[in-house]
This record gives structure tokens, sequence and C-alpha cells, in this order.
């Protein structure tokens, strides 16, 4: 009794450690997307004679692609407390639709990429342009992370159910998928919102 | 032994010192402790100043270091007193909280107003009027253009003592800084931009200059003389050189490549905005070269 | 098929011949040696897979110190160089060779002596000093050591294939992008960079979990040994430094692999972002660096003194104050960049004000010693050789904080005399201290004191006969880097010093040489035979030396800073506390794996081999998801009986030596 008592106490000593070095990791994460946010303030009227931001934007497409991240993520949050309750199912239904919506996102993203491109506008234009693609292809990046991440979340929750070490994963992934909602928010006023001012 | 090891060391420390000696040829001279301009001048003060206040830390710490570890030093004969838990004393602490508080605040306030004073944009005033020159650093070589003159040389300087002369300095290579330490500090030379410097010098003579920041292969090759002459001098100067031959867009595009050749050159300036057009070749509206121009417009 | 790589990527001049040569040959007297002695099985099982923070540290400091000799090898050339390449001569370097080999020099000894050297003993000694018996993720600890020596072997790797970076240890733009720099010398520079750079991230957060989350029970913050103290601040530094490093460095490779405008001089790039941004990593990181060493030299003044810390909240106060302040002052490395003179100002004095902190922790190490009884062992003479190579570092970096002085000493000999002065006398001097004094805790016996203080006055003498002649320099107008000047500055004498000097630093070292081979083959006159030979005064001194794979048989319950020598001044009857079970990692080859893919990854980039930085990747990431997906057995469990024997053993090894 008391050996399995010390080994959970053990066990919630080792999940604390996880989550505060994944809450470390997520800082620094969040200071290289800081210093690309600085490079594109400074880039952002570094147009060489291309377009600037207020030319190339379509404010409804990001909007519609916004939304898709935002609600991919409520349901992230259902999906947490779905696998706190041992809802197995549920579980594989919230990644699913997670990653679903996540999917959307990344479309409509590298089809503005490729419009973009297509119309000459890549990132060779400009140091603005080059600054915009790296950011926003920076927290794409990070969405295709997330997507492969949620992939192995699926598998792993239809194999072995919802263990401990499971539902901390889960836990995980869903704040690291708040974290890319939150920059995206960012990206979203910073680059696009006052980019069509 | 320990004497031993000690005279070994004193003896391979004195023998190099005296190479260096022996080695320190006459010409060897402290160009930054020998300022012969205004700028100069008044930054030289500011490193004798900020020296001296640093003694203030230096002593007081070598003097302390030396006294404490003879003093409480295992094989002293003389035991003194010994706290082993003695760790905190609110006094002692403060007064080495306060005392480089103090210091540093008389620095901050030192700093604040030299970098104000000095700061290398403003101009320096004098009954003269004062004399542009617009620097270019090249790969590897300075290009001086005097607009007002007509005149551009390569690799020389050429300006009249008691005189403002108010720098504007750009690159067509990689980074360069621009300095001739007799005269002031350096400032750095960026393709694209243009800084500013501001510098006079109180004597006839000739002075050393060069580039200071890495930016390839030819780097080192990067000096020039800078000469202080008479009012009267420069004018004959300013002369001759116009006699030279000229200078212009298709002229400097030859210049501009890359080169370790460090002979002196002299102009005679056609193209009188070709200081800035240098400039706007890294400009962006100007930019031609893509073929994305025909989406844009 | 093979991108950019050919045949005329080896080297064809004498000189990157021999340095070639030196590689290749390195590596197979090293692999022959352990082929010969039939230890490869051993190497792999005892270090390479292990994931025991003490012989990962003792692996870092391995490679730390071979690459400080490659770095010292650098010195040598550019040295060579700059005594005799004046008038007709143009010395032993071409101008393009010596600027790699100074670019070459600045890396190496900063990112992997340094670096390599400060993760070493935080590995050694961190989780020792906080009652932990390993570090928060040890596989993470593993996979930073291999992406370290991933950055090293691309480094090195550069003298036998292609060229190094020329354009200086920090790779300025224009300079360092694809119009100036054609060849793949950046590349190696930046991928080497960037792959241990990543290293030393995961490193900062391993450590900062590490130290939050894993003290001894009674271990309060305000009781934590000064140097966990140091190591956190340096930990916070690189978890908020590194970020910038990795995000600069990758831009600076997208402009160069797929015509990016980040810091190209036409198209709207901005080569100054550059800088700053390399600046906003570049000084925290030299804090990164000298802060654990001021951890070092505070435990060894307090041992040596026998005598508690003075003032440690103001150290702990000092400590955090520098690391707010190191991220206020990194424009003091461009003032001359032309930003208005209310901008420098303010970083003048912030750099200024920088040294407030600095400076009080001088005085609380001196008064450490004040009314102590000071044993003038080896570490506490590095100590003293710190003390005053460091302040006089420090005044001249108090003189370069005026932005109007700055002017005229920016960019020459009297620079690389400052930062070398706060490098080696404070760095180097530190790490020198610390291995000397935590040698018998890691390896059971203590180095020998007299070839020890030899190579100290060797350090000191030749440190000083190699910079003060450049401060001099730096005052007579010598700029820094140059491969050529003309006889008529009068340089050659100091510069003939300075060599003078350098060549007593290399004697140091070679007594340094003298002084491990000699205490190995002297070991049992050594011993330390009660696992606390200097009377310390933290945890690691309370368990026999060498340490056992566990650390701790008992984690102990701390009630007081120096909870040891407290524990000692009142010593109480030994209650015996039974055995308990130990769970340990296990060993693993995923580090190992993940160095070697990162490695190949990063020379496939490098030489635009892009398939195979794709098949590198991909096995990267299915490493990882297999690792962390399958449910493994990571541990192994000792059980009581086992931790009873081998803590017999260990002490039964340890008095051995009084016998003899």
């Amino acid at each position: 009794m008391n050996k399995t008592k010390e080994a959970l106490a053990r066990r919630i000593v080792s999940d604390d450690k996880v989550t505060f070095g994944f809450w470390i990791y997520l800082m620094t994460d969040c200071l290289i997307f800081a210093s690309l946010f600085a490079v594109y303030v400074v880039q952002r009227s570094a147009t060489a004679g291309g377009p600037s931001s207020n030319e190339l934007f379509d404010l409804p497409f990001v909007l519609v692609e916004t939304l898709l991240l935002l609600t991919s993520s409520f349901i992230c949050g259902l999906m947490v407390l779905a696998a706190q309750a041992h809802r197995k199912n549920l579980v594989i239904i919230g990644l699913i639709a997670t990653g679903l919506l996540g999917a959307g996102f990344l479309a409509m993203e590298l089809t503005e990429f490729s419009h973009l491109i297509s119309e000459g506008y890549g990132w060779q234009r400009s140091g603005f342009l080059t600054a915009f693609f790296t950011l926003v292809a920076t927290h794409g990046l990070h969405i295709s992370v997330g997507m492969l991440w949620l992939f192995v979340m699926i598998y792993r929750v239809s194999r072995v159910g919802i263990t401990p070490a499971t539902l901390r994963k889960l836990t995980l992934f869903s704040l690291f998928w708040h974290f890319l909602d939150v920059i995206w928010i960012f990206i979203f006023t910073i680059v696009y919102m006052i980019g069509v001012l | 032994m320990r004497r031993r090891y000690k005279i070994g060391a004193g003896i391979i420390a004195g023998l190099a010192i005296g190479v260096g000696i022996a080695m320190w040829s006459q010409t060897a001279e402290f160009q930054v402790l020998d300022a012969q301009g205004e700028v100069a001048k008044k930054q030289l003060d500011l490193l004798i100043f900020a020296s001296t206040l640093s003694l203030f830390v230096m002593i007081p710490v070598f003097a302390l270091v030396a006294f404490i570890s003879l003093r409480y030093r295992e094989g002293n004969r003389k035991v003194h007193l010994y706290r082993p838990t003695w760790d905190h004393s609110n006094v002692a602490e403060t007064i080495w909280w306060g005392l480089p508080a103090l210091l540093i605040g008389v620095l901050s306030v030192i700093i604040w107003t030299s970098s104000h004073d000095l700061d290398p944009y403003k101009p320096l005033v004098n009954d003269k009027k004062p004399v542009n020159v617009q620097v270019v650093a090249l790969q590897w070589r300075w290009l001086f253009i005097y607009p007002d003159e007509k005149i551009a040389t390569i690799n020389h300087l050429t300006i009249p003592e008691k005189t403002p002369i108010n720098f504007t300095i750009t690159a067509d290579a990689p980074m360069n800084s621009f300095w001739i330490p007799k005269l002031g500090g350096q400032v750095y030379a960026m393709n694209g931009m243009s800084t500013k410097l501001h510098l006079m010098a109180d004597s006839t003579g000739d002075f050393n200059g060069s580039s200071v920041n890495l930016s390839g292969k030819g780097f080192s090759k990067m000096k020039f003389i800078t000469t202080a002459t008479s009012e009267t001098q420069y004018k004959e100067w300013v002369k001759q050189a116009r006699a030279a031959k000229s200078l212009d867009w298709e002229v400097y595009t030859q210049i501009a490549k890359p080169t370790e050749k460090t002979e002196k050159q002299s102009y005679k300036l056609e193209d009188a905005m070709l200081y800035d057009k240098i400039i706007e070749k890294y400009m962006p509206m100007h930019e031609t070269s893509g073929h994305m121009k025909e989406h844009g417009e | 098929m093979l991108g950019k790589l050919s045949l005329d990527a080896l080297p064809h001049d004498p000189i990157m011949m021999g340095g070639a040569a030196t590689v290749v040959g390195a590596l197979i007297f090293g692999a022959l040696i352990v082929t010969f002695l039939k230890r490869w099985k051993w190497l792999w099982s005892e270090y390479f897979t292990s994931l025991d923070p003490k012989k990962i540290g003792v692996m870092y400091l391995i490679v730390a110190l071979l690459m400080l000799l490659r770095g010292f090898a650098d010195t040598l050339m550019l040295r060579a160089q700059q005594v005799l390449s004046t008038g007709d001569s143009q010395g032993i370097l071409s101008a393009d060779h010596f600027q790699q080999v100074f670019s070459a020099h600045g890396t190496i000894m900063i990112f992997f002596v340094a670096m390599g050297l400060i993760f070493g003993l935080i590995n050694l000694l961190v989780p020792l000093m906080i009652g932990a018996r390993d570090v928060a993720f040890p596989l993470l600890n593993s996979v930073s050591f291999w992406l370290y020596i991933a950055g090293v072997a691309l480094i090195n790797g550069s003298l036998i294939i292609g060229e190094f970076s020329a354009a200086g240890w920090l790779a300025y733009p224009p300079l360092s992008t694809l119009e100036f720099s054609p060849g793949v010398g950046v590349d190696y520079w930046i991928w080497a960079l960037q792959i241990s750079g990543i290293g030393s991230l995961l490193s900062g957060i391993n450590f900062l979990v590490t130290i939050f989350k894993m003290r001894a029970p009674g271990m309060t913050l305000m009781k934590m040994p000064i140097f966990v103290w140091s190591v956190a601040c340096s930990m916070v530094l690189v978890a908020f430094a590194f970020p910038i490093l990795t995000a600069t460095l990758s831009m600076l490779s997208l402009d160069r692999l797929i015509g990016t405008h980040f810091f190209t001089s036409d198209m709207g790039g901005n080569p100054m972002m550059y800088i700053n941004l390399i600046w906003a990593w570049g000084h925290p990181e030299v804090y990164i660096l000298i802060l654990p060493a001021f951890g070092l030299f505070s435990e060894i003044v307090a041992t040596f003194s026998r005598k508690r810390l003075f003032g440690y909240t103001s150290m702990v106060w000092a400590l955090a104050l520098i690391t707010v302040l190191s991220f206020t002052v990194w424009l003091h490395h461009f003032f001359t960049m032309g930003a208005g003179a209310n901008v420098n100002a303010f970083f003048g004095i912030m750099t200024a004000v920088i040294a407030i902190p600095t400076g009080i922790k001088v005085f609380n190490w001196l008064f450490t010693m004040y009314h102590g009884r000071i044993k003038f062992a080896t570490p506490m003479k590095w100590f003293l050789g710190f003390v005053v190579t460091f302040t006089l570092g420090g005044v001249t970096g108090v003189l370069m904080s005026v932005p109007a002085i700055d002017f005229q000493v920016h960019n020459t000999l009297f620079l690389v005399a400052h930062f070398h002065n706060m490098i080696i006398g404070g760095v180097v001097f530190g790490i020198f201290a610390g291995i000397t004094y935590w040698f018998p805790k890691i390896f059971g016996f203590k180095l020998n004191e007299r070839l020890g203080t030899y190579a100290f006055w060797c350090w000191l003498i030749g440190f000083l006969l190699a910079f003060v002649p450049l401060y001099a320099l730096g005052l007579m107008g010598a700029a820094r880097r140059l491969d050529h000047y003309d006889p008529s500055m009068g340089w050659q004498g100091l510069f003939v010093v300075a060599g003078i000097g350098v060549a007593v630093l290399g004697l140091g070292m070679f007594f340094q040489v003298l002084q491990l081979v000699y205490s190995i083959w002297k070991r049992n006159e050594n011993r330390d035979t009660t696992g606390d030979p200097w009377n310390g005064r933290t945890l690691e001194w309370s368990v026999p030396s060498p340490v056992p794979v566990y650390n701790f048989t008992h984690i102990p319950t701390v009630t007081s800073r120096d909870d040891f020598w407290e524990t000692k001044q009142h010593p109480q009857a030994d209650t015996r506390v039974p055995f308990e079970a130990i769970e340990l990692p296990k060993n693993s080859g995923f580090g190992f794996a993940i160095g070697v893919l990162s490695a190949l990854a990063g020379f496939a980039i490098i030489w635009h081999i892009f398939w195979l930085a794709g098949v590198a990747t991909v096995a990267i990431i299915l490493f990882v998801i297999i690792r962390t997906t399958g449910e493994h057995d990571s541990e192994i469990v000792l059980s009581a009986v086992e931790v009873e024997q081998i803590d017999a053993a260990a002490r039964r090894k340890m008095t051995a030596g009084v016998k003899k």
C-alpha cells in the first residue's frame, strides 16, 4: 500500500517536471516568434518597390482561417475534458475534429501562399515579403508539427486508451495547440489587421 | 623549488618585455593618445578621466586582495581572529553597494553629457565654412568625394587645418568602419545608408586612417593618409586635383570592382550626384532586377 | 546527387592540409587506441549511451578541453601571422585563410570550449549540490550533449571538407551573405552553431527544471549553494537568449538558401537588424559563461577560507540583477553604427550600471576571506589570479561603456584584449579552479598541486604578456583582424611580446597535460579517502568519491546553507537508515543517434545535398515519435541490497588508499 502511494507520489512529481519543462519550452518558442515579430515590424515598410501589406491581404479570407483555428482550439479544450472523464471515443473524435480544422487552416494558408507566389510576390520579392512569409510559415510549420503529434496521439489513444501518461500527453498537446492559437491571434492582429489599415 | 620557478617565470617575463622594447622601433606611437583634433582631444580627456575614476575601484581592490590574503593566510605565524560564521554586515555591504553606485552615478552623468557633446552627428562649429567630404568604402579602398570642390580621391584625404569637416559615409562593399585615430572616433560605413562624422584637424600633418571593421579579403589594405594642410595649400591641392582625369558613373563602376590595389588616385568629379547614386544602388525603390516587375505596377 | 560537394572541397594549401591531417590523424589515433585496448564496447555502454549526468559531464569536459587545444592551435597561427606579416612579408597565411582561422578561433573558444566546459561542470555538480540523483530529463540531457558533439564534428569537419567562414565569429552581414561569401564556410558556421545552440537551449530548460523541481527536501531557494543560484540565472539567460540565436541563424541561413531578404543589402534587407539580433543573444551569452564561473569561485573561496560565504543575499541579488541587466546592454557592441546620442547614452549607462553588481561580488569574496583561515591550494590561486585580471578587464570594460571613448577603441586590439581579459581571466580561470577543486570528487584522487601551481603561474604571466601589449596596440591604432600591417607603425615589437605570452600560455597548457598524466600515474598517493578532501561545505562532499551512480543512497534533508559543513560542526550519532531501492534511467543510444543524424542533416544542408538532409530529418522525427510514444521500460531499479553493496564497495575502495 505504502509502496504504491510512493510510486504515485513520484509519478506526480515527474508529471510536474514535464509540465514545468514544457511551459519553459513554450516560453522559448514564444521568444523565437517574438524575434520574428520584431523582424516583421522592422521590415514591414521595406517593400523594395513591391506591394505593401494593404495591397496584398484579403482580410475576410484570413478571418475564416482564424475561425477555423479558434474552433479547433475550442474543440481541443473539450477533448481534454473528455480525456479527464476517460471518454476514449469522445477523445478520438475530438482529436480528429481538431485535426480536420487544423488541416483546413493549413490548406487555406497554403492557398494564400501559392496565390501570392503565383502573383509574383514570393519571399524573394522584398524584405517585407520575406518577413511575412517566414513569420506565417513558421507558425504553419508549428501547426504541421502539431498535426503530426495529433496523429500519433490518435494512434496512441486508440491503442492503449487513456492512461495517466496519455492524459498528460493530451494535456501537453492541448497546451501546445492553444499556444499556437495565441500566436496566431498576434499574427492576425499585427500582420493582417494592422496590415490592411 | 618554489623560488626557482618564480625566478624562472621572472626571467621569461623580463626577456619577453626586453625583446619587445628592443624591437619597438622609433616609429611606434600611441595614435589615440596623440590627439591632433578637437574631437580626439575631448575623447582623450574622457579616457583619462574615466581611467582615473576607475582607479578608485582598482586600488582598493588590489590593496584589499594583498592585505587580506597575507593577513589571513593559513601559514601566517601571527594568528588573526577567525570567525567562521561571520557572513553578514549591513554597514560593509551598504558601503560596497553604495560606493560603486556613486562612482557609476558620476560616470553616468559623464556618459550622458559626452554622448551628446561628442555625438559624431553633431556638426563642429567655428568661424570657417565646413568642408564636405563624402566617403565611400569600396572593396577594398576608400573613395573620397568633395562635392563642393568637384573632385574625388582614392586612398588619400586632404583637408584644410582648423576647419570643420563634415563627413557623410556610405559603402559599396561589406560594412567597414571609418577611423582617423588622431582626429577622432570611428563610424560604420554601410551600403544603402549614409552615416555622418564630424572631425577637425587642429594642426597640419599626416594622420593615419583605416577601416577597422572586417570587410573581406582585402580588409587590411584599406588604409589611407589624411593630410591636413594650410588653407592656401589646400586650395592649391584642389586645383591640382581638378586637373586629373574625370570621374563619372561609368568610371565609378570600374573603380568599384573589388581590388587590392592601394595606389592613390585623384579625379575631377563629373557627376555631382555620384554619392547619392551609390546609395540608391541599394535602395529598394530603384531596384530594377527581378522578374516580378511586370506584375507589380 | 552530391550537391556542391566535389573533390575540390579537399584542402590543397599545405597549412590547410596540415590541419586536415591533424584532425584525421587524431581521430584515427584515438580509434586505434580504443581498438587496441578493446574498449569500444565499454565506451559505448559506459559513456556514449550513459544517461548519468556525471558521465555526460566528464565527456563534455574531455571534448571541450580537446577543443581548447584546437582553438589554441588557431591562436598560434594568428600570433605567428601577426608577428611575421609586416612590410614585404605576407606571413604564413593568406588573408582569406587568416580570416578563417580567427573566425574559427572565436567560434570554437566560445561555443565549444567555454560552453562545453560550463555545461560539463553544471552536469557534474548541480544534481549533487541540490541533493538529487539525476537531472530532470536524463534522455534530453544526452540529446543535448550529442547535439553539441554534432556541432563539434561540423566545425572540425570544415577543416577536412571545404572551408570555414571568413566573416568573423559573429558573421556580420552583408559580408556573410551569399553576395560576399559564396562558399560553404558561412554555412558550416551557421549549422555548427545552430545544432549545438539547440542543444544548449534544451540543456537550459533541463537544468531550470532540475533546479526548481528536484532540490532535496528543506533546500529552499535561499538555502541553495550559490553555484546553483548562478547556474539558475545562467540557464534563465540560456532560455531567453538562445531562441533569439536560433531565429537569427535560421534567417541568415534562409537568406543564403532560398533567397530571402532579411539581411541582404538590397531588396529591403537590413543588415543592421542582424547585428542587433545577434548581440541581443551575444551579450547575455557572455553572462551565461561568466555567472557559473562566479558561482564556482564563490564555493571555492568559502571552502578555502573555511568560512561562510559573505553576503549570500547580496550575491543572489547581484546575480539576479546581472541576469536582468544583461538584456539591456547589447547596443554597446555597436555604438559606432550611428544611433542617436540618446540611444548611445542609454546603453552606455546601462553598461556601466552592470558593473555595480559585478563589483560587489568581488568585495563579497574578499570579505569572505576576511577573518578566515585561508589555505592557498591551487583553486584559490586561480581565484586570486582571477580577481586581478578580472578587475583589470572590468575597468577597461567600463571605459568602453562611455560611447565617446568607445569610438576610439572599438574594433581595435584594445577591445580584443578586453574581452579576452573577461573570458580568460574570468571564465577560463574559474573553470580551471573548478576542475581542480572538484576533480577528486569525480575521479577519486586529487590533481598534483605543484604542477598545478606551475600551470597557474604560466597562465597568469602568459595572459598578461599576451594581452597587455594588445591594449597598448589598440591605443596605437591597430585594428583587430589585420592579416598584414605596415612596418612604419612600429607594432611588431609588441606583437612579438604577445607571441611570447602565447608561448607561455602554451607552456601552462603543457603543465596541465603533464599534471593530468602525472596525477593519474600517481593516483594512489593522492587518493581522496574521505570523500571530503578539502573540508567542503556543500552536499556533494558528503558522498564517497568517486560518486556512485545514484549519487545519494538516501536523499538528504537540508536544514541550512552549507548543510554539510554545518552537519560536520555538530556531529550526531550515526543513525543507520535502511537502504532502499533506487530507480535510475536505463542507458540509451537515442541521444547518440539524434546527434549523428543532426550532424548528417547539417552537413547535407551545407553542401546542398537536399535529399540527404530530408532523409536525416525524417529519421530524426521518426526516432522522436517512436521514443516518445512507446511504453518503454526506461528505468532500471537497483534493489536495496544492491545499493548497500555498491555503497560498501565505494567506501571500501575509497579507504583502501589509507592502508597502502
